[in-house]
């Protein structure tokens, strides 16, 4: 496990007074809560101000005479943005017509699968070791097989290309903010913004500066990546030991060679695990991408979505998870071959040299065979396995919906109306000064002041957007969610944390669930839920649930031995010692979690907007597909940052609070923000 | 890449050179620090200092000369700001204050480029923590500062290799740092400092972190190679014991100043104050005392068949023969006599040991 | 150690095979020839979410591929984005458009725009928009088809997510739509909620048909579903020049559609047989309907169904070519 991917928690004082402390913290929460909804009794549904979808403001309209403004500038950044994008359709189009597009007149792009394949599986072999082939080789063979072999390659470049500019741009940002103060202080700011801001999200702004196509798709994806390799690489060069780089400075090095031999050798496996993270992250985006007619595995899926055929988007989904893993375990593997080539390991020497040779020849006679022949170019259609499954799943989800839909309606409906509708009655049918009273007085109660000015700000925010209501609406999905979240974390996360067999069994299934784009998950849901609010939560709970468990789950295995011990020989009882030791000590993992979960939900209630979640994210896709709507769907999208940052803090300092001693913990946990367990 | 840049010229009288001149040297950390000095503030106790101006006064007003081929230990307990003076001689640290003077070349006014020249050839240093490059081997580690000077492979090979075989690490070349002890891996971080062939070597506690036997290894591997090659060492220590073994004069510093600067046996002989007391109160006497700190004024009745000693003669060394003989024993200094030493002195000495020590 | 000689040793043999590989020639791959003689090229073609789109878009794009030899790229567009797409060299054609008078503003030269994209004409469809009951409702409680009553019945439609009014069902939410604006200014108990796609739309009504219950929603015609449950639609404020002018103030019918092909100005101007035959290509509700209930209802691929039907309606087809 690398040294930057778990949360720990420092012990802290558990003494009367800390108790005190939260106590009177609880107390006063419920006091405004109760406060809150005596209120609302009495004021309920007055000035809450609702609008519709279809209503605009003037504030939209301002917005939406700016990109018409900027659809239709023409100066010098205007220009060089179509640089930009030509060039990058360019370089796509260029690998399409490699491997995926074929150009007339010829019928079939110039290489075929079986060259692909080889391709791959070669530069699996040398950056990540011959285990990677393995996995490599099959998951291609998995694309042809179900049906996506075209979609996925094209998936493939776009992720592609964009991690090699993110790379490209973001390591050295990465190092030079690694170096500089000032530039960390700049940058910093703007990554916690980016990476509070959910990938649909982003879309819209870029279609708007970009149009759609390939280009938009790459560029949104290398932009949305980036910053964890920034962080990560950042984090690495900072954490090249003093001492070393001293002594090497000792020896009269400038600066080049301190770079070159001390500082990014030492620093590489971390900047790899933030390749990973970066990759990882791409390739979320480029499937949702397909939103901007973005090319690859994305189209099936969201073709699905708006066909009702489920089970061609959960093949495609399948596809893209086969992806994920492979990607995942590749970079993964690099990271720890740089470690073990970088301390001498020998596969460094004559039999690697010879298998690579061989490798290539192998590789240029497999790519010679399909530009060739047919047999290698076009993946054989009589092997599929894609239709048989989307057969399958298109009648588990008539039966789930049919014979079944006693059960799922039913759990919706509950859920709905006895749960969902009431808070968000509360939420967002309180007058909005009310509402946001209740918000700011719950900030401050969590996070202490700095939460009630970082609150204010983005209340005031919202309000001036004109979205207030809809924002409201947004929230409360995203609060009810993370309760579950954080029910299902709770309980998942005391109990792998209590126990390390049930750790170690349980997770790599959490670990594999991260590696998945979040756009996957609304398939299963969707087969087995309709389209609607409840749809999406359900789906963002699946998406934010691991991160928490995993969060709690250390917190609670981190409470030192000793204290067990010593609330063991007090004769503590189990209940007792969860509730009263290994909890409150692990209250910083548990609100990191709670910030954690937060910020995933939403992302996924936005993202719901397509599914009929309504509020914002239906905002940002109204805006997308009626030409009026663009300045509202851009407001919608500020509101949702601006949510999002809201949240972030209050949980952030709420933890720091809660667990004064460690407060670097959370900014590391943008660092570990997932994916790269190693 | 070549260095155009050199050291500034030599204009000290060579007659006087010191291989090492440190004048009024000031490190203070902290906002801006370079206010804090020639202010009342400076005199401050840290703590108060730091309270009223944020600041650190890591070293203070120090000032002192190493002689070419001595081994110039500087002690104090941790805090002390032995680890930010011996940075400030080659500016790893950027002094605040003073001037610092290497075989007669003005350190504290070179560029950028003089500097790194100095740091290839003339001036070499080893941590504490060793420093060394995980993911080079040995030769490779040992080889750095050549292969940054711009020697070509073959050559920085064959001389490191000469090197690893000068500090006994023959046989390990190929090894990988984290595969070497802890011992093994300061021999790694002797070598490196002396590849370079520098005049001047700097130490700041390079055996604090290793076991007691493996530390004597060392420690005696150091005043062999000293008695070899003839470099002038600043050898940083807190460990008195070390101090003494080493050093051919001590300076003691506490809170950033200088306490006392004298030879090993003046520090334990004539504590210049209650801290440097408290420091030697535990050292065996008779180790370091030499007869000059013991004998006293001869007197015309003194017998004169006693055997006849130098002043720098070690107490102990002289313990045995002082009381196997019936007579006192005469302390002779270019054949004159300077001192009287009798039973009652050594015993004094030896015996007070004995009470002290386990 | 590997010694660089080695390394340069077996690289040589590595490009020394691959020479003798290339070299020996073979493959079964050939370059194609255009079918018409001239080159076609490709074409791309916005697939605007709805199934009666896909029919038409199909057909014309299998014609294109099979008489002409044209490569067509189908891409899964929303109707705007769509337009959008014309300027980019994003797409070449849009099949069935559905008036669109701002957008046509935005981008015909003739109505002031960027001159991006220029109609083909008429595709021979014509286009009903309204709101829909499932027949049993129409039986159950005749009055409801007039607007007036919506309001006597609002109590049924009564969901979850529209708390304590009526629900309205919508579909994509890119689909052409004046609804809330309707619900609004015909002071009706509805709230809008959007279903999401013409395929959750039809569900929704097929299975409130099955199960006798509720269900009000906006639909359209051509449409193949209406053949496997005969909708019944609901009569709003007749619709008169001009009455929709303002989008806010909306409080009648929808128009009828006729429904045209819009095409990228660059594609019409490519000479490129293709967009003779998107130019030439016309044909009824009925034959649109035929196709799309191949595709939806039988689920045959869209490629099938139009090569089913293109085979079918030879004569039809034939008029279309250039
Ligand atoms: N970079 C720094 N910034 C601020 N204070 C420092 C810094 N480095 C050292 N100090 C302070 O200077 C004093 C001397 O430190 P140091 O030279 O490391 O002492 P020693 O090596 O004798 O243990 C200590 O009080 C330390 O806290
Ligand atoms: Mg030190």
């Amino acid at each position: 496990m690398s040294s930057i991917a778990t949360v720990r928690p420092k012990t802290h004082d558990t003494g009367a007074l800390a108790t005190l402390r939260a106590r009177w913290r609880l107390v006063s929460l419920l006091a405004v809560v109760a406060m809150w909804v005596l209120v609302w009794a009495f004021t309920r549904g007055e000035q809450t101000l609702a609008i519709q979808a279809s209503d605009r403001t003037d504030i939209h309209g301002w917005f939406l005479a700016r990109t018409t403004a900027i659809e239709n500038a023409d100066n010098v950044v205007t220009s060089l943005l179509a640089a930009l994008s030509s060039g990058m359709d360019a370089t796509l189009l260029f690998l399409q017509h490699l491997f995926t597009v074929p150009e007339y007149p010829r019928p079939y792009p110039q290489i075929g699968w079986l060259g692909a394949l080889a391709i791959a599986s070669l530069a699996a072999y040398a950056v990540a070791g011959w285990r990677q082939v393995l996995v490599v080789a099959p998951s291609f063979l998995l694309f042809g097989l179900l049906g996506y072999y075209e979609d996925a390659m094209d998936l493939l470049i776009v992720t592609g290309v964009a991690v090699a500019v993110a790379l490209l741009i973001g390591i050295p940002l990465g190092i030079w903010m690694g170096h500089s103060k000032i530039v960390a202080a700049v940058v910093t700011p703007v990554l916690d913004v980016m990476q509070t801001m959910p990938s649909f999200v982003y879309l819209l702004p870029f279609s708007i500066l970009f149009g759609i196509g390939p280009a938009v798709a790459a560029l949104v994806t290398l932009v949305y990546a980036m910053p964890p390799s920034v962080r990560v690489t950042a984090y690495a060069v900072r954490g090249v030991s003093t001492t070393t780089l001293e002594a090497t400075d000792s020896l009269g090095q400038n600066r080049w060679q301190r770079l070159r031999h001390v500082e990014l050798p030492m620093a590489k496996r971390t900047i790899i695990v933030g390749v990973n993270q970066t990759t990882m992250a791409a390739l979320a985006m480029a499937t949702i991408a397909a939103y901007v007619d973005g090319p690859g595995l994305g189209q099936p899926v969201l073709e699905g979505l708006r066909r009702g055929q489920l089970g061609k988007s959960f093949v495609a989904g399948l596809a893209i998870v086969i992806m994920a893993i492979m990607l995942d375990r590749t970079t993964t593997a690099a990271s720890t071959r740089s470690d073990r080539v970088a301390r001498g390991d020998r596969d460094t020497g004559r039999v690697r040299t010879v298998a690579l040779v061989a490798g290539t020849v192998v590789t240029l006679a497999a790519v010679y065979l399909s530009n060739s022949y047919t047999w290698a170019n076009q993946f054989p259609e009589g092997v599929n396995i894609g239709d048989p499954i989307s057969t399958k799943v298109d009648d588990l989800a008539d039966w789930l919906r049919s014979d079944l839909s006693a059960i799922t309606t039913g759990v919706q409906e509950t859920f709905t109306l006895y749960f969902l509708n009431p808070v968000q009655d509360l939420v967002a049918n309180s007058p909005w000064f009310v509402a946001g009273l209740a918000i700011l007085a719950i900030a401050w109660i969590v996070g202490g002041v700095r939460a009630l000015g970082a609150a204010a700000v983005c209340l005031a925010g919202i309000y001036w957007l004109d979205l207030w209501n809809n924002a409201m609406i947004t929230l409360t999905a995203v609060l009810v969610a993370t309760v579950v979240v954080m029910i299902l974390g709770l309980a998942v996360g005391v109990w792998m944390g209590r126990s390390q067999v049930v750790d170690r069994s349980v997770r790599p299934v959490l670990d594999a669930a991260q590696t998945m784009p979040p756009f996957v998950y609304l398939i299963p849901v969707l087969v087995l839920f309709d389209a609607n609010r409840f749809t999406a939560m359900v789906a963002g709970i699946i998406y934010a649930a691991p991160v928490a468990i995993k969060l709690i789950a250390d917190g609670v295995s981190g409470v030192s031995a000793t204290t067990v011990e010593a609330a063991e020989s007090a004769g503590s009882s189990r209940l007792q010692m969860i509730t009263k030791v290994q909890l409150p000590m692990a209250r910083g993992s548990i609100l990191l979690a709670a910030n954690q979960g937060l910020l995933y939900v939403l992302s996924m209630v936005v993202i719901g907007g397509m599914v009929g979640a309504g509020a914002l994210g239906f905002d940002i896709v109204y805006g997308f597909r009626q030409a009026n709507f663009a300045g509202k769907g851009l407001a919608a999208g500020i509101t949702i940052v601006l949510i999002g940052i809201m949240l972030d803090r209050i949980t952030t300092y709420g933890a720091r609070r809660a667990q004064s001693p460690g407060r670097a913990t959370v900014r590391r946990k943008r660092l570990s923000l997932s994916r790269a367990e190693t | 890449m070549t260095e155009v840049d050199t050291l500034p010229p030599n204009t000290a009288d060579p007659g006087t050179t010191a291989a090492l001149s440190v004048d009024g040297l000031w490190k203070v950390f902290g906002p801006r620090a370079d206010k804090v000095i020639g202010t009342p503030d400076a005199e401050l106790p840290r703590p108060e200092l730091l309270k009223k101006t944020g600041c650190v006064a890591a070293v203070k007003e120090v000032s002192f000369d190493v002689a070419p081929g001595e081994v110039f230990v500087v002690m104090g307990l941790s805090g002390s700001g032995k680890s930010t003076l011996v940075r400030c001689l080659t500016r790893l640290i950027e002094p605040t204050a003073g001037t610092v003077t290497i075989d007669g070349h003005d350190i504290t006014n070179a560029s950028d480029a003089q500097l790194r020249d100095l740091r290839r050839h003339h001036v070499s240093m080893v941590f504490q923590h060793f420093g060394l490059l995980p993911h080079r081997q040995v030769i490779d580690n040992v080889a750095y500062g050549l292969e940054i000077r711009g020697v070509s492979k073959a050559e920085r090979r064959k001389k490191a290799g000469e090197i690893v075989d000068l500090v006994g690490l023959t046989g390990n070349e190929q090894s990988y740092p984290d595969q070497l002890s802890g011992g093994m891996q300061q021999r790694v971080g002797l070598a490196r400092a002396l590849a370079g062939d520098p005049s001047l070597l700097l130490f700041d506690e390079p055996f604090s972190a290793l076991d007691p036997l493996i530390r004597r290894d060392m420690q005696n591997e150091v005043i062999r190679l000293q008695e070899d090659l003839q470099k002038t060492m600043v050898f940083i220590t807190h460990d008195l014991q070390e101090a003494l073994k080493l050093g051919d004069r001590i300076l003691i510093m506490r809170d950033g100043a200088i306490v006392q600067v004298g030879t090993p046996a003046d520090v334990v002989a004539n504590p210049a104050d209650d801290y440097v007391r408290d420091f030697v109160s535990d050292v065996p006497r008779s180790h370091v005392l030499t007869l000059r700190y013991v004998m006293r004024e001869p007197r015309p009745d003194d017998s004169s068949e006693g055997p006849i000693m130098s002043p720098d003669t070690i107490v102990r060394q002289a313990a045995r023969a002082a009381l196997a003989s019936d007579h006192v024993v005469r302390v002779v200094d270019n054949g004159e006599l300077v001192g009287i030493v009798d039973d009652d002195a050594i015993l004094r000495i030896v015996v007070a040991e004995e009470s002290v020590s386990p | 150690m590997r010694t660089p000689r080695t390394s340069a040793l077996l690289a040589a043999v590595a490009l020394v095979s691959a020479l003798a590989l290339t070299a020996c020639g073979g493959g079964d791959i050939e370059n194609e020839d255009a079918a018409g003689g001239e080159e076609c090229g490709t074409i791309d073609m916005a697939i605007n979410p709805w199934v009666g789109y896909e029919a038409s878009a199909h057909v014309v794009g299998y014609v294109a591929e099979t008489k002409l030899g044209c490569t067509v790229n189908y891409k899964d567009l929303d109707e705007q984005v769509s337009w959008q797409g014309f300027g980019e060299g994003e797409v070449d054609v849009i099949i069935e458009n559905w008036g669109h008078p701002e957008l046509q503003k935005k981008y015909f030269e003739s109505k002031g725009g960027d001159g991006s994209a220029m109609s083909a004409g008429p595709n021979g469809n014509e286009g009903i928009i309204g709101w829909y009951l499932p027949p049993w409702m129409a039986e159950e409680y005749p009055d409801i088809t007039d607007w007036k009553n919506l309001n006597k019945y609002s109590e049924l439609f009564q969901t979850p997510e529209s708390g304590d009014k009526g629900t309205l069902y919508d579909g994509d939410p890119g689909f052409v739509t004046n609804d809330e604006a309707l619900v609004k200014n015909l002071d009706l108990d509805y709230e809008v909620v959007f279903a999401g796609s013409e395929n959750a739309l039809i569900e929704g009504f097929r299975k409130a048909e099955e199960n006798k219950t509720p269900y009000l929603g906006y639909f359209y015609e051509p449409q193949w579903f209406l053949s496997e449950v005969p909708l019944v639609k609901v009569e709003l404020p007749e619709y008169t020049e001009g009455c929709d002018a303002d989008p806010e103030e909306v409080a009648c019918d929808y128009p009828l559609y006729t429904l045209d092909k819009i095409v990228a100005t660059d594609f019409a101007e490519s000479g490129s047989p293709g967009y003779e035959l998107v130019e030439n290509f016309k044909w009824t509700n009925e034959d649109q309907n035929e196709v799309a209930k191949m595709i939806a209802s039988v689920g045959m691929d869209p490629e099938e169904a139009a090569q089913q039907w293109v085979e079918d309606n030879p004569d039809k087809v034939e008029a279309w070519l250039p």
